[in-house]
């Protein structure tokens, strides 16, 4: 369906594997210029090793693509200077300040004026205050918002932001994903790896990850639409003792409680209908409501885990 | 990116990095001075420290004016610590056994009037050569002190002995090691164990230090090449290197008055070649290293035999042979047999070639490892 568009990333078939285990399974994706592509999936799924195959850290055993054009397997060396990386853990130097920092990653790409695009970048990402603070002294939320300003530093044209706001607060979160819409709207394309569904949300498009396969990808729309979940919310009294009865009734795949409310998803409609009709009692208030992400992330990781 | 291979503002970029980083860690900056200094006072003047007062007896069959001069020179050299006057043989040499004296002085029938005769008598020293060093300077100035107290009895009528050879036979008997009891072994041969020591640790724990916090990883997202970051690296530490040689030999010379006979300049040429062979050792470590700690004991591991095995500690001859080729490997071995061969023996470049391919063949090997596990590391 966008046949005609530039692909940023365009790779297929990647694999990688570590000792006996595999860890990316014949793994597909495009992610199309300017697109803000979320990528999901549990813990030790193979996002990090994907991620690290496309900026050329990892080569990978098997697969071809291209990432910006340049062939990920002999280009890296190409491709390296037009992407920014930011890995899960925070990785620049503690012990110089934020200054330094920045003017030693813009001597690394060969940046011309570097003290100028410091300068810019730091009044730019509103680092003024702490320039000249130790990096390691910044609190979670600033040290992500460095790290973020040094791989944009030098205007690259794929940014590739593994983890990016874990253990950061939702202010700052909210702060970093309007700082990338903004790049993405100025044509720059990101691939970003959460464990957030507030952030999948913000994403165009989406892909999900586990164990090493591609379980599903497309829009938010897509993938509740794609699931063919369905999810009714109820409220009362006992809801814990409700959520007891349901979880084994058939057709009931999640019984989640979400405060004074539990949602209820499954499959197959007719069946999990049938089994909370005794419940519609004067106690307990239906509703059929919007199945959403997390649901749906869920069910996928389920139906892995049960294969 | 206009270089493919080698950016020299990369390198330089990560060579002020290094240094802004070597002045915030205080703690190795620290080491870096103070590990010299510390070892300098240690060795220096624990072990350089001329021993004095080692016990003596005497054996003496004689009872003239020169035996009893000797005697007397013996005490006030301080060397001696003549402790009183033994009436047989045996008891000499059983004290001698226990380790009660250092030195047992044998003084023949008719000493004196054999001197008169100007028929040499003999003298016997004997030393407990146990630890050579510490008789060597004893022995060494046993002889001086002999002819200086027996020239000062040659008065009047008998002063026509005085020109010419000796009046007396001197006899020293010990295990005498010329290789491990110069007092100026010491000094110059901590220079080459601090430059192990220092540069091997700092150099070990740089590079796993970047693997350990994960900056490494940004490091190579970026498009620094591997080479870059590697020399980048090390260059800070080899000028390091060279202020530990400067503060060493300054030390030597002022401290311990330790004579210079050869060329400084060659000193510091050859140093570089040392220098490298123990950085390359620290990077080769580092990249097989997964954390500083493991970096560390294996710098160790290596360190110890460095120290122990090089003829540093030990006098090299009087090591077992198997140690002798373990020792033979290292490079220490080899630079301090340079350092003291131009320092103590003004040898030029021509008598160091022969401990300066070893070092070559050592630093080769250990860079090609280095290279070779660096580029798989890297995956």
């Amino acid at each position: 369906m966008m046949d005609e568009q530039e692909f940023v990333i365009d790779v297929h078939g990647i694999s990688k594997s570590f000792g006996s285990k595999t860890v990316v399974k014949n793994l597909d994706m495009r992610v199309a210029k300017g697109e803000i592509y979320g990528f999901l999936g549990p813990n030790g799924s193979g996002k990090t090793t994907f991620i690290r195959m496309l900026c050329g850290l990892l080569k990978p055993d098997k697969g071809f693509g291209t990432c910006l054009g340049y062939d990920i397997l002999k280009e890296s060396d190409r491709i390296k200077p037009h992407v920014g990386y930011m890995s899960q853990k925070f990785s620049l130097y503690g012990d110089l300040t934020v200054r330094e920092n920045l003017d030693f990653i813009a001597r690394m790409y060969g940046l011309k004026k570097c003290r100028q695009a410091v300068d810019e970048c730091i009044a730019r990402m509103g680092l003024e205050t702490f320039r000249n603070q130790l990096a390691g002294n910044l609190s979670g939320g600033w040290k992500q918002r460095l790290t973020l300003a040094s791989c944009t530093l030098h205007s690259p044209k794929l940014l590739l932001l593994d983890e990016p706001t874990a253990g950061v607060d939702p202010g700052a979160r909210r702060d970093f994903w309007d700082e990338v819409h903004k790049l993405a709207a100025e044509g720059i394309t990101a691939l970003i790896s959460t464990h957030y569904m507030d952030e999948a949300e913000r994403c165009h498009r989406l892909a999900y990850i586990a164990y090493g396969d591609l379980l599903a990808s497309g829009t938010v729309a897509e993938m509740i639409e794609n699931s063919g979940l369905a999810t009714w919310s109820v409220s009362g009294k006992n809801l814990h003792d409700l959520s007891e009865k349901l979880r084994d009734m058939p057709g009931i795949q999640q019984v989640v409680a979400f405060g004074n409310t539990l949602h209820i998803s499954g499959k197959d409609h007719a069946a999990m209908e049938k089994s909370i009709l005794p419940y519609m009692s004067e106690s307990f208030r239906w509703a059929k409501i919007q199945t959403n992400l997390e649901e749906v992330f869920i069910h996928l990781m389920q139906q892995v885990r049960n294969v | 990116m206009k270089s493919e291979f080698f950016s020299p503002g990369r390198f330089r970029a990560v060579v002020v990095k290094e240094f802004i980083q070597m002045r915030r860690d205080r703690l190795t900056f620290a080491m870096m001075i103070g590990i010299p200094l510390i070892q300098l006072i240690l060795f220096g003047f624990a072990i350089n420290s001329d021993p004095r007062h080692l016990p003596a007896v005497v054996l003496s069959a004689d009872n003239s004016v020169f035996s009893r001069s000797v005697v007397t020179a013996m005490h006030n050299s301080s060397y001696f610590n003549v402790l009183r006057s033994v009436s047989s043989r045996a008891e000499a040499q059983q004290l001698l056994a226990e380790g009660e004296i250092q030195f047992v002085l044998t003084v023949p029938e008719q000493f004196g009037r054999r001197l008169i005769r100007g028929e040499k008598p003999v003298l016997l020293l004997e030393a407990d050569a146990t630890d050579p060093a510490a008789s060597a300077n004893a022995m060494t100035a046993f002889r001086e002190i002999v002819s200086r107290s027996v020239y000062r009895e040659l008065k009047g009528p008998l002063a026509d002995l005085l020109p010419g050879e000796e009046p007396v036979t001197l006899r020293i008997h010990a295990d005498y090691n010329p290789e491990g009891i110069t007092q100026y072994n010491v000094v110059p041969g901590l220079m080459g164990v601090i430059l192990t020591l220092t540069l091997v640790i700092i150099t070990g724990l740089a590079i796993t230090r970047e693997s350990e916090r994960g900056t490494m990883e940004n490091l190579l997202s970026t498009p620094v090449k591997p080479i870059e970051v590697m020399i980048g690296k090390i260059f800070p530490y080899i000028l390091v290197g060279y202020i530990q040689i400067l503060l060493i030999l300054t030390a030597a010379k002022l401290l311990f008055h330790i004579p210079m006979r050869g060329s400084l300049p060659l000193v510091f040429a050859l140093s570089l070649l040392f220098i490298a062979a123990n950085l390359t050792v620290g990077v080769t470590f580092s990249t097989v290293a997964k954390n500083q700690l493991q970096a560390m004991q294996m710098t160790i591991f290596f360190f110890l035999p460095s120290i122990l095995l090089s003829g540093f500690m030990f006098p090299f001859r009087g090591m077992p042979e198997w140690a002798q080729y373990i020792g033979q490997i290292l490079p220490l071995t080899h630079y301090l047999r340079i350092v003291r061969g131009i320092l103590l023996k003004g040898n030029g470049l021509a008598q160091s070639w022969c401990h300066i391919w070893p070092i070559l063949l050592f630093w080769g090997i250990v860079l090609t490892v280095g290279v070779k596990r660096y580029r798989r590391t890297l995956d």
